[in-house]
């Protein structure tokens, strides 16, 4: 199928799910806490289509559309927000959470940038294996705050690791804007300082992050030095929870008006139909999609739980 | 007496000794927006302004360290972490430098900050975002462990806390944010290592620390209505622990639990046991036993995360065994959960 359709196809996935989500966490059913990812879909389609499926991905608490993306297993998904049996980490992980090493979803971390020098080893190991497997690590710009997010830089940077850091920067670490956290300017311009491979974008056209992502992994397997891609995108939803925050007073709502014009779900769309997409071939495979996240809902609502016992299983002793 | 929230209290500890000393300042992820630190840091910045009232980088070790020079050059910082999971980043700063600054320096230099950490439960916080860890810092000398329960204790502890010469951590429980207690308006002190009696009796005696304190408060209650007698003695600080009046109670009842919000394996429980041992041995009618999460990193799902905590009824259950009491029936008693939180006082 063709290209287009196909970072389409995972857009629709995520957002769905997502707004599936909001319509059903006031039920008080879904006990974790959910850090959205409404507004950065592109990216993390966009990056994900240019892996293969034995490639592999570290996330943040924030990996809802990583995970969907990475795995496309919206069934599993809604099993462990509901913490049920039928999940593969039965209620051990929830929102914050997730783990698919069988497509190549790593794990994600609820500590800022704890995963980056994880992934660093990781992908130590495939270099080591010569199994030209990728590695990719999401996070956001609160986590290059963090020092361990430098040394991991320039570790990979040293050791011609192969890996991709993407950061995915919506301004804000939970309410605090870049301005206040940062004694520089412009994040690229310094990690172009590293002997590594920089590339950069506005993260709302999918197929400008696809493109940019092939281009960086074509620089790295050429001079086998790391990528940092750094895409600018706007959360859409407070930081933690399911509601909009823009009476909160730390951001404007404007903001958000501007970037929901450029939406990366309906963009694609657009997209799409002006490139002579059949609207109704469009509409079938939403329906299709649709589909599948109200049965995997429904199929996670009536699951049963676990055993208690379950929670002693899996303790490293 | 007035009644406001252990949130309140902190808060109150906090406007009143940043008025009192003007080189006190409060800095922490999130402590000016407008969150506030679940509403624990509010007016703050308003009042006192960006330079003693500030958020910071996502770089905790940095401003661990920060936090030491500038208290080792005549200021007082409070630095507030909304979990004690992320200490864990700071450990380096509080374990080779905070800790031992003092000494190092033969005193000196000292080192008289403040850190405020939240501990977190329920709603699928996870491994990552519910931990205790305080047994851990306990451990290490030099620094001082406060647990606060009550919202008097809270605002008096944290008073003493700031007025300290030495480094002090208080971990705050985040449900007992909503409770409500007696707290006196003007600023008071409360001594570290004076354990508070929470209840007193004479057929058992509980050591409970934090949020267990109100868990052992609704076991007592439920056990008395068949003439059970429990004592409840919370020691508000771990470190300096005063075991004294702890083990006049426990030679009087002849039976000890420690019940602790943290796991039981090598933590404070252990600590309290082996020095009640050391002075009661003699006196106790049945082994100490000890209460505390389950031994896995905590889950998400609700049945999991119930499985994962003690509560009231465990401790029921335990106080029945000591005292070969037949099993308490049950039906009817609410007990403590996310939805059903502690509020009123005790
Ligand atoms: C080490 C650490 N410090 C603090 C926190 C609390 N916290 C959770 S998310 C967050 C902001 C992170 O911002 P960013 O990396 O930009 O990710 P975003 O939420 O914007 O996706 C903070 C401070 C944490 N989880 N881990
Ligand atoms: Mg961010």
């Amino acid at each position: 199928m063709c290209l287009g359709i196909e970072l389409y196809k995972k857009m629709y996935l995520i957002r769905k799910t997502e707004e599936t989500i909001i319509k059903y966490y006031p039920e008080d059913e879904m006990k974790t806490p959910m850090h959205m990812s409404m507004g950065e879909e592109a990216i993390v389609a966009g990056v994900c289509q240019s892996l293969s499926h034995d490639d592999q991905v570290f996330g943040t608490y924030r990996s809802h559309a990583l995970f969907l993306a990475k795995t496309g297993d919206v069934c599993d998904f809604f099993a462990e927000m509901y913490g049920k049996d039928t999940a593969r980490l039965k209620g051990k992980g929830g929102s914050m959470h997730m783990c698919a090493p069988m497509s190549g979803f790593m794990g994600s971390s609820a500590i800022v940038a704890s995963s980056i020098p994880v992934a660093l080893g990781a992908a130590y190991a495939n270099k080591r294996a010569g199994n030209n497997k990728i590695v990719a690590t999401f996070f956001g710009d609160g986590a290059t705050d963090e020092g361990v997010f430098w040394e991991s830089m320039n570790i990979a940077c040293l050791m011609k690791i192969p890996i991709i850091f993407i950061c995915e920067d919506n301004e804000f670490a939970v309410h605090t804007p870049g301005t206040e956290r940062r004694g520089y300017s412009s994040l690229p311009d310094i990690i172009a300082k590293f002997n590594c491979n920089v590339l950069k974008g506005v993260a709302t056209d999918v197929e400008e992050i696809y493109q940019t992502t092939m281009e960086g992994i074509n620089l790295m397997r050429k001079n086998q030095m790391p990528v940092f891609l750094h895409f600018k995108y706007y959360r859409y939803l407070e930081h933690v929870g399911i509601f909009e925050d823009f009476d909160a007073g730390y951001r404007e709502k404007e903001e958000f008006l501007k970037w929901q014009s450029i939406d990366p779900v309906s963009r694609q769309r657009s997209n799409l139909l002006s490139n002579g997409y059949d609207e109704k071939e469009i509409e079938n495979l939403e329906n299709e999609i649709d589909l599948m996240i109200k049965t995997s809902i429904m199929k996670a609502k009536l699951s049963p739980f676990c055993d208690a016992e379950e929670l002693f299983r899996e303790v490293c002793r | 007496m007035r009644q406001i929230t252990y949130c309140d209290a902190i808060n109150e500890a906090m406007l009143q000794e940043m008025e009192r000393d003007p080189q006190i300042f409060v800095y922490g992820l999130g402590v000016p927006d407008h969150k506030r630190i679940f509403g624990s840091t509010k007016g703050l910045v308003e009042i006192f302004g960006k330079d003693r009232c500030f958020d910071m980088p996502l770089s905790e070790d940095a401003m661990s360290g920060f936090g030491l020079g500038a208290a080792i050059n005549g200021m007082k910082p409070v630095y507030i972490h909304i979990r004690a999971d992320f200490l864990l980043l700071c450990m380096n700063q509080l374990a080779n430098m905070i800790s031992s600054y003092r000494y190092s320096s033969n005193g000196m230099l000292k080192a008289p900050m403040v850190i405020r950490v939240i501990m977190g439960r329920g709603w699928g916080q996870g491994h990552q975002h519910s931990k205790s860890l305080y047994s851990m810092f306990s451990h290490i000398p030099g620094l001082k462990v406060v647990l606060p329960t009550t919202p008097y204790d809270a605002k008096g502890l944290l008073i003493s806390a700031i007025r300290d010469e030495d480094p002090v951590l208080v971990f705050e429980h985040r449900w007992l944010y909503w409770q409500t207690g007696e707290v006196p308006e003007k600023s008071y002190t409360i001594p570290f290592g004076q354990p508070n009696v929470l209840r007193t009796g004479k057929d058992i005696t509980i050591v409970a620390t934090s949020w267990m304190n109100v868990e052992s408060v609704k076991a007592a209650d439920i056990l008395e209505k068949r003439g059970i007698s429990v004592e409840i003695i919370d020691p508000r600080t771990i470190a300096p622990f005063n075991v004294e009046p702890i083990i006049n109670s426990v030679n009087k009842t002849g039976h000890c639990i420690v019940a602790d919000n943290d796991w039981v394996e090598y933590g404070f429980s252990a600590e309290a046991a082996a020095l009640i041992y050391s002075k009661c041995m003699g006196n106790l009618k049945s082994p100490i036993a000890r209460i505390g999460f389950a031994f896995t990193p905590c889950p998400t799902a609700r049945h999991l995360e119930n499985a994962f905590y003690p509560n009231a009824i465990n401790i029921i259950r335990c106080i029945e065994e000591k005292l070969d009491l037949s099993p308490t029936d049950l039906t009817g008693e609410d007990f403590y959960s996310h939805e059903n939180r502690f509020k009123g006082p005790f």
